[in-house]
């Protein structure tokens, strides 16, 4: 066994490890945190760089690291990495709890790595359940919060469930088929049973449950809603990634006719389709990125659906992208927050006032989720709907084009918000006469917004790495 | 394919970007005035180097290609023909103008203001020279956003709706033309618009792709029924804002049909010309008589473009060479006058601050100069002979009338209206009683810079349009001849499958008789 093969695991590994230690040892001066925790992440991310051209099966053949799971677990490290530096100063967790809190949230991640590297029922199981429980915990960590009691108990119920019944469609698919190696999984004939083809829907349905994809959104708005701003930038984001890593996995089976390609290309559109109409109504900015993010997962899988490496490339891109863009709409939610409350849309009045370079940022972040040019949003969905043209769903493709225009105004509503709306001088909530952004938090915001308009501009380096 | 020598598109697009971060070093309002006046007559210095334009060719110049996304396909491929050097020539040309026009009445957010005006000067030169389908598609929708923010930021009291209207029924209008753009790389195998144009596709095939591309088009230009956009934006938009999206933004749509529309689905276009033609006349007919009904200086002028726009469609949609001509000068002309009254109308603004005719009455003895600009552009507007419109809308009425007697016929009412709704203000203005000009300042050395220019070209392209004429005659030639040979080609087939079925149907015929054949 090689063991650079493990590299951006093991690293992760070591970082749950330190999280540890200094959990049990110094919990009264988390203080330390800051000042090594962002940088070991930071050295997570170059880990994972440099080891993207990795490839080689381990452990009795259930663990594949290639070009794929090597590009989606530098996603997942880059993800972690965001979310360390978004969240070590955030304001609604209690001191005593920061170790812990990023304890878990290294764990989770690093159960989104062995995600992205698993090719075996079982092992999968396992990782999406470390990478589950990792994250239940996390979110009643915000204080002084009934909210995020509640979307906890949510979170862990309907995750609970998902995770069950996942579990009860794999032992239907270990008796029809009598293995559980995902390689030889999808050269199978599933037509002749239906008791498999029906595991496989239950199995699925647990990683559709972490992709917040109808019909198993519900818990999407309303986590993100109670959950800490911080913590929601993290749940909307990276298991996803995780998710989407091993539904690509999935893809060779989806052979363009089969019922279940119909099935999951029909969903795709009623998620993206329900997720933008929902969110045009919101008013909070939490919940309008929760619908937001059903609506991605509906863009995610048109890459699945589509089935060839094309849309394989593609949604990897678009994983990678959506990580990038939602951080950067959630870079500014959490620095406009100053006390951890959330944010409502017209708490966002005058932001272009207020802190010009935020609104700025906020500003791409939101048209890369429209997916207007020249960001990454705009590169990414080209890609899936390419890729997934004269596959046997032109109709998916067009419903995902013609959503663009829907999700337009609930996205320009972000951007309305900052910048035409004046603050209304009767509410006087909104806080307004507050010194200047932190030039971190600026540097930080413009950095995040810089990555999503070259990667927009140049998607080349993107392909670069996950295509050779 | 003529290569360039320097990569002079490239240039053109990233100078107003690179004005952009010259924007953000600078502190008063005044010197980012100065800085982005530069920045607009650099960028029309280095316009400059397109006069070595060849004429006497179809092939694109200055071109550059450069592999983008190798996986994918895509290429960063640029290049000009006969009818895109116009549109970038009008771009160029309306950057200067508008800063002029816009020194006094942007008053605050100074510096935004003009990154976004840079900003979307450079797509629109991106939209003009591309010519790959991805990156076409790509400038098309860069400019939705500095427009919005254009309008919505700087725009008139009612501004917030007028934006959010206008970008959202763009946008719902080219949602569906990526779907185009990707499909026309499945079937045709890529991206690049000359190596498509080259190809024919199905019949099927290309009527779908044409009513997506017509949609996106339509909404842009705008057409009738899609222009309910039109009089919100244009009325409400700063006054930059307003000059760009009738002298720029408008010949998007035009140049779409000319750039795509015609060459890519040639069969589809003629199949589905009645109806463009029918909507371009609607368009004339229905735009005049707003235009007539209004007491809003903006608003004629917004009404006013959608029938000239009308025009040009029509043009276009004549296939012939008369009206393809007509349409392409009437695409400038239309830039140059239409710009010019909405410049007038700030000018006039400025003085009275509304844009109802009621408050801008009697204005010939005050301020007589500014008065003779406005008749001088509102004749230019409804194609008085001798100036630049005349030409342009002579030409469509000819190749209307070597169409159709009766479609001519329809075509010169428009003309009338145009003049009708012109004179009714203009007369009004010029002595209308009482007078509310009373104290006024005749215009300024800076209302002088801006207008002249533009009053000259009115005159020039009026009197010797023969030289915009031989630079895009081959083009032009080019692309009627590609679409004329496709339409013959087509029209036999059809006309051996239709004497085929008949012959089929009398075979049919003679046998349920009981006869033999």
């Amino acid at each position: 066994m090689k063991v650079q093969l493990l590299f951006p695991e093991l690293f992760q590994l070591l970082l749950v490890a330190g999280l540890f230690v200094q959990s049990v040892v110094q919990r009264d001066r988390p203080g330390q945190l800051k000042n090594w925790l962002p940088w070991a992440a930071g050295v997570g991310v170059l880990v994972a760089l440099v080891s993207l051209g990795q490839s080689g099966l381990l452990f009795a053949q259930i663990y594949q690291v290639d070009r794929l799971s090597q590009f989606f677990k530098m996603t997942v490290s880059l993800g972690f990495f965001l979310t360390v530096i978004n969240g070590v100063g955030q304001p609604r967790l209690e001191r005593a709890k920061t170790c812990d809190y990023f304890l878990f949230m290294a764990l989770s991640a690093w159960g989104l790595m062995l995600l992205c590297s698993t090719v075996e029922l079982i092992s999968i199981y396992l990782a999406l359940e470390l990478a589950s429980f990792s994250l239940f915990p996390l979110v009643p960590l915000r204080t002084k919060s009934l909210s995020g009691a509640e979307a906890a108990i949510k979170y862990i119920f309907i995750g609970g469930v998902a995770t069950t019944v996942g579990l009860f469609g794999f032992s239907y698919i270990l008796a029809a088929q009598h293995t559980t190696d995902l390689n030889q999984l999808v050269h199978m004939s599933w037509s002749h049973s239906p008791m498999a083809v029906l595991g496989l829907t239950l199995f699925l349905s647990g990683l559709l449950f972490k992709l917040a994809f109808f019909p198993f959104h519900f818990w999407a708005p309303d986590v993100y809603e109670g959950a800490g701003n911080e913590t929601a930038a993290y749940i909307a984001s990276l298991p996803k990634v995780g998710a989407v890593a091993v539904l690509l996995r999935f893809t060779p089976l989806l052979k363009p006719g089969m019922d279940i390609t119909t099935t999951l290309a029909v969903l795709a559109a009623v998620s993206m389709t329900y997720g933008n109409l929902a969110a045009l109504v919101q008013k909070d900015v939490k919940r309008i990125l929760g619908y937001s993010a059903i609506a991605h997962a509906g863009y995610l899988m048109v890459g699945i659906v589509a089935g060839t490496a094309m849309g394989v490339a593609a949604a990897g891109f678009y994983a990678f992208a959506y990580v990038l863009m939602n951080f950067t709409c959630f870079w500014v939610i959490c620095r406009e927050s100053k006390g951890g409350e959330n944010l409502k849309l017209n708490d966002l009045r005058g932001l272009s006032r207020r802190a010009p370079g935020l609104a700025l940022v906020l500003a791409v972040g939101a048209v890369a989720l429209v997916g207007l040019p020249p960001t990454a949003g705009f590169m990414g969905k080209f890609f899936l709907l390419a890729a997934a043209w004269n596959r046997g769903c032109n109709w998916l493709v067009m419903i995902a084009a013609g959503n663009v225009a829907v999700g337009l105004f609930y996205y320009l509503n972000l951007v309305r918000y900052a910048y035409t709306k004046k603050c209304s001088e009767a509410s006087g909530t909104a806080p307004e006469i507050e010194g200047p952004t932190s030039v971190l938090s600026l540097f930080g915001g413009l950095f995040l917004a810089g990555l999503v308009i070259l990667f927009g501009v140049l998607p080349n380096l993107v392909f670069r790495m996950l295509m050779p | 394919m003529v290569e360039a020598h320097f990569p002079i598109l490239t240039c053109l697009i990233l100078l107003p970007l690179l004005g952009c971060l010259g924007v953000l070093l600078i502190k008063t309002p005044l010197a980012v005035k100065g800085w982005a006046l530069g920045v607009s007559l650099a960028e029309m210095l280095l316009g400059l180097c397109l006069l070595q334009f060849s004429m006497g060719t179809a092939d694109f110049q200055f071109v550059e290609s450069v592999s983008w996304v190798p996986a994918w396909g895509l290429r960063y491929f640029l290049g000009l023909d006969g009818i895109s050097v116009f549109m970038v020539a009008l771009t160029l040309l309306m950057f200067p103008f508008c800063i002029i026009c816009s020194w006094t009445s942007v008053g605050t957010r100074v510096r935004e203001f003009f990154i976004c005006l840079f900003v979307l000067i450079s797509a629109l030169i991106g939209v003009f020279s591309a010519l790959d389908l991805v990156l076409f598609y790509l400038f098309w929708e860069a400019v939705l956003i500095p427009t919005y923010l254009l309008i919505s930021l700087w725009g008139g009291p009612q501004r917030d709706p007028a934006a959010l209207k206008f970008i959202l029924y763009t946008l719902a209008g080219s949602a569906l033309l990526l779907v185009a753009v990707i499909a026309f790389r499945m079937e045709g195998g890529s991206f690049s618009i000359p190596a498509l144009a080259a190809q024919s596709f199905p019949a099927h095939f290309q009527k779908w792709m044409f009513l997506i591309m017509a949609l996106a088009f339509a909404v842009k230009v705008p057409l009738f029924p899609f222009h309910t956009w039109l009089p919100a934006a244009y009325g409400q938009a700063p006054v930059a804002g307003s000059i760009l999206l009738s002298a720029v933004m408008a010949k998007m749509g035009a140049y779409g049909f000319l750039r795509l529309g015609l060459p890519l689905t040639p069969e589809a276009a003629h199949f589905f010309a009645p109806l463009i033609i029918a909507m371009s006349v609607c368009s004339i007919l229905y735009g005049g008589l707003l235009a007539f009904a209004q007491s809003n200086l903006k608003k004629i002028i917004a009404y006013s473009s959608l029938g000239h726009m009308g025009f040009v469609i029509l043009g276009i949609f004549l296939f012939n060479l008369n009206g393809v001509q007509g349409a392409l000068i009437q695409m400038v002309n239309h830039g140059i006058t239409t710009g010019a009254l909405f410049a007038v109308a700030a000018i006039l603004y400025r003085r009275s601050r509304s844009h109802d005719i009621s408050a801008n009455l009697g204005l010939g003895r005050f301020v007589p100069a500014l008065m003779g600009f406005w008749g001088f552009f509102a004749f230019a507007g409804f194609a008085f002979p001798g100036t630049n419109n005349f030409v342009g809308e002579f030409l469509i009425l000819a190749g209307a009338f070597e169409r159709n007697l009766w479609l001519g016929a329809v075509a010169v009412p428009g003309a009338l209206l145009a003049a009708a709704y012109m004179l009714r203000p203009t007369q009004k203005m010029a002595w209308g009683e009482p007078s509310t000009a009373g104290g006024w300042r005749d215009m300024s050395s800076r209302e002088w810079i801006s207008l002249l220019p533009m009053a000259f070209l009115v005159l020039y392209m009026g009197l010797a349009p023969t030289l915009c004429l031989k630079v895009m005659n081959p083009s032009l030639k080019h692309l009627m001849g590609a679409v004329q040979s496709r339409k013959t080609v087509t029209l036999s087939v059809d006309k051996a499958f239709s004497t085929a079925a008949a012959n089929q149907n009398d075979l049919k015929d003679t046998l349920e008789r009981g006869g033999r054949p």
